[in-house]
């Protein structure tokens, strides 16, 4: 186990938001919004939930956290930098020539991620195979999958929640980061996903709705799965989009815009401040 | 074809519990021996073939050998994506097994014809592309998809296809087997059209004219050494195909023998044109509307070799 330690999870979250932030910052890139509404999920999953060895990447027994929304990479990064997959130095690359970093979650070259990503709805069948095989193997491996909101547009989601419950694939755990806005509008606008939770329980999945920037309530979502006996695990954890920065929440501008000239210093400032 | 495969990899799947064979629901008749006696090796991912390829890549990635099997274009191009970034990118240990290469499904209409696949399956980066010429070959490349650790396209044809091999064979992937000599032309075949390579060559043979016929049974890697052989060693090349014109064998062979300095080969290529096909019917009859009989072969041959005389 290599969780961070003698830090707690809001610590944790706080220093995974700030490298966010000065990793964006510093590559001009996009996709910061995205990074900081699932920013409390990592650091739960990654300070406390997945069994892992950061020094043994391929250790067949880790827990897999596959993001599915690969363009929140960043923040998965800073939580594997953190955590001690490689250096920190490393982060001051993100997304600049000859990087290992890239702007997608890309397995190549980057310790501790699991699937490469950034095309959408590619991570949950990938888990479900994984998932599969350990329980065929009998071993006692979980996968966890980040999912956008927007992503469950895409079909082949679908497909793989309805094979996940057939297959009785209890060490199977979707989180959705429902931060309720994608690509080009709020969702609601652009394709209406509501009543999210009641799809999932429709397709057999044992639900549960929180906020997902409650570290209590991910704590013990995330300690409680299954959360119905033989099923896999779907949480809809509502999120704010940029949460953490005042004048990022919410906004569908931080979904491309990094922050510039002293948006920097005031965004660390507020992450700071929340201490 | 098919038996042969799934025979073949039913032994196979018996000594090597690693071995999982994932169908998109399809094989009626055929995959229950591995539903039935070996249930932990036996996955029916139902009609979802992104699923399907991305489940294949995750318990390849565990440890798994996994197959993903279904007909025509479903576990190609329904899943290209899938293909790319889940199996190829991360070299996952998955072989993508089609059945019905061509017009094996030539009254089933343009939905059921794969005419692309191997052209699309050829661009793809780790990806290694094979297309057995009869049942002979196809248990030995069974055998060496298998031993092969990474990803492969293996394109079949349905069943019934007549055997070309009469003894034992040396299959490797990646290298040609040449099937009869001859210094007149080389009529280079994939997948199933060995068959009527080897009748086109017989024929031509009683006319006096010598044909070399190389089975291209994988088509990446190309045998280049083959192909060149053949273009320095023979009069003309005429690649024989299945498939579209475009992309497939007889576009590799024209990439590899455009590219030599100083190297004047007559050269064409022999298949399916780049359309939809109007036609609907059994497998010969599309054949035939598409000049892929030994006797338009022959004269689509004679015309060139003709032309050069």
């Amino acid at each position: 186990m290599s969780h961070p330690e003698n830090i707690s999870i809001s610590e944790f979250a706080r220093r995974i938001r700030k490298h966010v932030i000065q990793m964006t910052s510093r590559a001009n890139s996009s996709h910061i919004g995205s990074c900081l509404s699932m920013t409390d999920i990592l650091a739960t999953l990654y300070g406390k939930i997945l069994k892992f060895d950061a020094k043994r990447p391929d250790w067949s027994e880790r827990d897999r956290l596959l993001l599915s929304k690969g363009h929140g990479c960043a923040a998965l990064y800073a939580a594997l930098a953190e955590t001690g997959y490689f250096p920190k130095e490393w982060l001051d690359t993100y997304y600049l020539n000859g990087t290992h970093l890239a702007g997608h979650a890309t397995h190549k070259g980057t310790p501790g991620v699991e699937l490469s990503t950034g095309s959408l709805g590619h991570a949950l069948p990938v888990a479900c195979g994984m998932t599969l095989a350990g329980k065929r193997d009998g071993k006692s491996y979980r996968a966890f999958v980040i999912l956008s909101d927007g992503e469950c547009d895409e079909g082949s989601n679908w497909e793989a929640a309805l094979f996940a419950p057939h297959h009785k694939l209890d060490n199977l755990v979707v989180i959705i980061d429902y931060n309720k806005i994608q690509s080009l509008g709020r969702v609601k606008e652009v394709i209406d996903l509501d009543p999210l939770p009641d799809k999932w329980h429709a397709f057999g999945w044992g639900v549960r709705e929180i906020d997902g920037h409650d570290l209590n309530a991910l704590d013990e979502a995330l300690t409680a799965v299954p959360l119905k006996a033989d099923r896999p695990s779907c949480i809809v954890a509502h999120t704010v989009k940029g949460k953490g920065v005042s004048f990022m929440e919410d906004k569908l501008l931080w979904h491309y815009t990094a922050p510039k000239g002293d948006e920097l210093p005031k965004a660390l400032a507020e992450i700071e401040a929340a201490k | 074809m098919r038996n042969s495969f799934l025979d073949t990899l039913y032994e196979l799947a018996r000594q090597d519990d690693r071995i999982v064979f994932i169908t998109g629901d399809l094989g009626f008749r055929v995959v229950e021996k591995f539903m039935e006696n070996i249930p932990k090796q036996f996955l029916n991912a139902g009609v979802a073939e992104q699923n399907m390829t991305g489940i294949a890549a995750g318990m390849a990635l565990s440890g798994k050998i996994s197959l993903t099997y279904s007909i025509a274009n479903f576990p190609t191009l329904r899943c290209l994506e899938q293909i790319r970034n889940d199996v190829c990118y991360h070299d996952a240990n998955v072989k993508i097994v089609s059945v019905g290469g061509g017009f094996a499904y030539g009254a089933m209409s343009v939905t059921h014809h794969a005419m692309e696949d191997l052209g699309v399956m050829r661009c793809l980066p780790n990806l290694t592309v094979v297309a057995p010429g009869d049942p002979v070959e196809t248990r030995a490349a069974t055998r060496a998809i298998i031993a092969h650790k990474g990803p492969v396209y293996f394109r079949l044809g349905k069943a019934g296809e007549p055997t070309v091999h009469t003894g034992e064979i040396d299959f490797k992937i990646g290298r040609a087997i040449q099937l009869r000599d001859g210094k007149d032309a080389t009529l280079i075949s994939t997948g199933g059209m060995l068959w009527t390579a080897n009748q086109v060559a017989e024929t031509l043979a009683a006319d006096g004219i010598e044909i070399r016929v190389l089975s291209m049974h994988t088509l990446k890697p190309l045998d280049t050494e083959a192909v060149l052989t053949a273009a320095r060693e023979t009069g003309a090349i005429f690649t024989l195909e299945e498939h579209s014109i475009v992309g497939g064998l007889g576009s590799a062979v024209a990439e590899l023998l455009a590219e030599q300095l100083g190297l004047k080969i007559p050269f064409k290529r022999l298949g399916v044109a780049n359309s939809f096909s109007p036609h609907i019917g059994s497998q010969d009859y599309m054949l035939a509307q598409h000049g892929l009989t030994p006797e338009a072969i022959i004269r689509n041959m004679k015309d060139l070799l003709q032309a050069i005389s």
